[in-house]
């Protein structure tokens, strides 16, 4: 009985914000500087995916705030901020 | 907002509310920042709490009705490998009699908003849904306030606290602190798993207001330098998985496969069998240590808490530091308000506090504990599965002299270049990266 992501994300409560609080600053660094692509990996939401046609989507409304993505790219190619006020993740337990 | 308030403390989280209750209560104007929709919205960690900190703050906690889930009466140590483990546990009475509320459990989002109810009531002011993204300078650079998010966000203050958490884009923002390293951060994601409260208190012998705590090591995600726990809640149980950064770069290992995989394992499936899952969250343990320590105050500024890197990894300790942190930074600004100094040198009795106090002390002693852990490797990849086969070789009965069985054990360990001495050379440093 695993629990696939979505299933856990779907537990989580989430005021999304129209704008996103993260943004890949130069989209072709990512393939054609960065090797590793730390980001498609270690996201616990999964935020960061692989497209078609070499692009990285950036599913922010899932985005669990931690932190992660933002010094693990060593390109620094990622521009990360708090959710405004309010918005982004609510903990229900903590 | 053009209000001028005495304190301005960005996070409503241990460190900054500790800091919010002891400046009410001296008659200081404070106002506190919270970014989440209310105060614990955006604040995680394991959930053991400690009562001695708390109660330098508020002596009354109990009275004051704190979201407490389970007393703490036994701390549990397991070493697994993927299959089988080690547990080295202690249980005490007197956590449940003298030294009760030595440590408990919580659920953050409950303690955070009722600790931040405790100031608003003292007389601070606590500001929710607000995120502040700058910091205001006066002409020689001293702090003198923030920037919120808001229309007209500027709010002047003589002293402007940082506990706004481990990730402080505020802080590297103003060249307080610089930008992290993945080695420096471990990442934990965690599960909330709902279960009765009754049959939390027979999975863990324990009766009904009393809990239990298990710290995980071992090869539970795939090698890397890992942590685990598992923590009793009233009717939930606290499950939480995490590893250091740069080997979650390095191992590309998904936290959210890895929390599934370690819910399987034997040591945890029967614990948590039948539990649903309420929650899943992330954050990180500020396990860069002593030497990760940014500056800890300046002109018109202090820091406390996980944004000062205060965490001391291998005693989980967190919330305490931030509290007691929190407290220290409070008695600094009340000396600074009185004497009219808010400078540096003002404020310079927090960091005598702080080095006078635990929290410097058992940092610096532990400071080479976390680069110990992520330079051997194999005390998560190989070691694991060699003390496993050591105990279920001299457990299992075949008629197999012991010392043949002795031999077989000490040629696979020699095998796998964990040789004897190799054993002893590990201690050692183990020895001497904690003594």
């Amino acid at each position: 009985m695993s629990m696939p992501l979505e299933g856990k994300l779907f537990l989580d409560r989430f005021k999304v914000d129209e704008e996103s609080h993260l943004r890949i600053v130069d989209g072709e660094k990512c393939f054609k500087e960065c090797e590793g692509q730390p980001c498609l990996h270690l996201c616990p939401a999964n935020v960061y995916r692989l497209e078609e046609g070499d692009r990285i989507s950036v599913n922010y409304e899932g985005c669990l705030e931690c932190g992660s993505c933002r010094i693990a790219c060593r390109h620094l190619n990622i521009e990360w901020r708090f959710p405004r006020g309010g918005y982004g993740i609510s903990h229900k337990f903590g | 907002m053009k209000e001028t308030f005495d304190v301005a403390i960005v996070g409503a989280g241990p460190a900054g509310i500790s800091a919010a209750c002891i400046l009410a209560d001296a008659g200081i104007r404070t106002i506190v920042f919270e970014r989440g929709e209310y105060p614990g919205a955006k604040n995680l960690s394991g959930g053991v709490l400690y009562g001695h900190n708390l109660a330098q703050i508020l002596p009354d906690y109990v009275e004051r009705h704190c979201p407490v889930e389970r007393n703490i009466v036994e701390s549990r140590v397991w070493y697994l490998s993927r299959e089988s483990g080690y547990n080295l546990g202690y249980r005490d009475s007197v956590f449940a009699a003298d030294r009760k509320y030595n440590a408990f459990t919580v659920g953050r989002a409950k303690f955070d908003r009722w600790y931040a109810e405790q100031a608003r009531m003292k007389g601070a002011l606590v500001v929710p849904s607000t995120v502040v993204v700058d910091l205001i300078r006066n002409g020689h650079g001293a702090v003198a306030g923030v920037v919120t998010g808001r229309t007209d966000g500027e709010v002047q203050a003589k002293i402007t606290l940082l506990a706004d958490g481990v990730n402080s884009p505020l802080a590297t923002r103003a060249g307080f602190r610089r930008e992290l390293a993945p080695e420096e951060v471990a990442l934990a994601v965690k599960e909330v798993i709902e279960l009765p409260g009754e049959v939390i208190s027979q999975r863990f012998c324990v009766s009904g207001t009393e809990g239990v705590t298990a710290e995980i090591l071992g090869e539970i995600a795939g090698g890397m330098d890992a942590v685990g726990f598992l923590y009793t809640n009233q009717s939930s149980l606290s499950l939480g998985l995490g590893a250091n950064l740069a080997d979650f770069a390095a191992f590309k290992l998904k936290p959210y496969e890895l929390i599934e995989a370690f819910k399987q394992h034997p040591m945890i499936a029967p614990l948590i069998s039948g539990g649903k899952t309420l929650e899943y969250t992330a954050h990180w343990l500020a396990e860069g240590g002593y030497d990760t320590i940014p500056h800890l105050y300046g002109d018109g500024y202090l820091i406390a808490g996980d944004s000062a890197m205060l965490f001391n990894a291998l005693h989980r300790e967190g919330n305490n530091l931030a509290m007691a942190s929190g407290k220290m930074a409070a008695e600094a600004i009340i000396e600074a308000v009185h004497r009219g100094n808010f400078s540096r040198k003002g404020l310079s009795g927090y960091g005598e506090r702080l080095a006078g106090s635990f929290i410097l002390k058992d940092m610096k002693k532990y400071r080479k504990f976390g680069r110990f852990l992520y330079q051997h490797k194999e005390i998560f990849d190989r070691l694991p599965a060699l003390s496993s086969f050591a105990a279920r070789e001299m457990l299992t009965v075949n008629g197999v002299a012991k010392n043949q069985k002795q031999r077989l054990i000490g040629r696979e360990f020699r095998r796998q270049g964990m040789s004897l001495f190799r054993l002893l050379r590990l201690l050692w440093q183990a020895w001497r990266a904690v003594k």
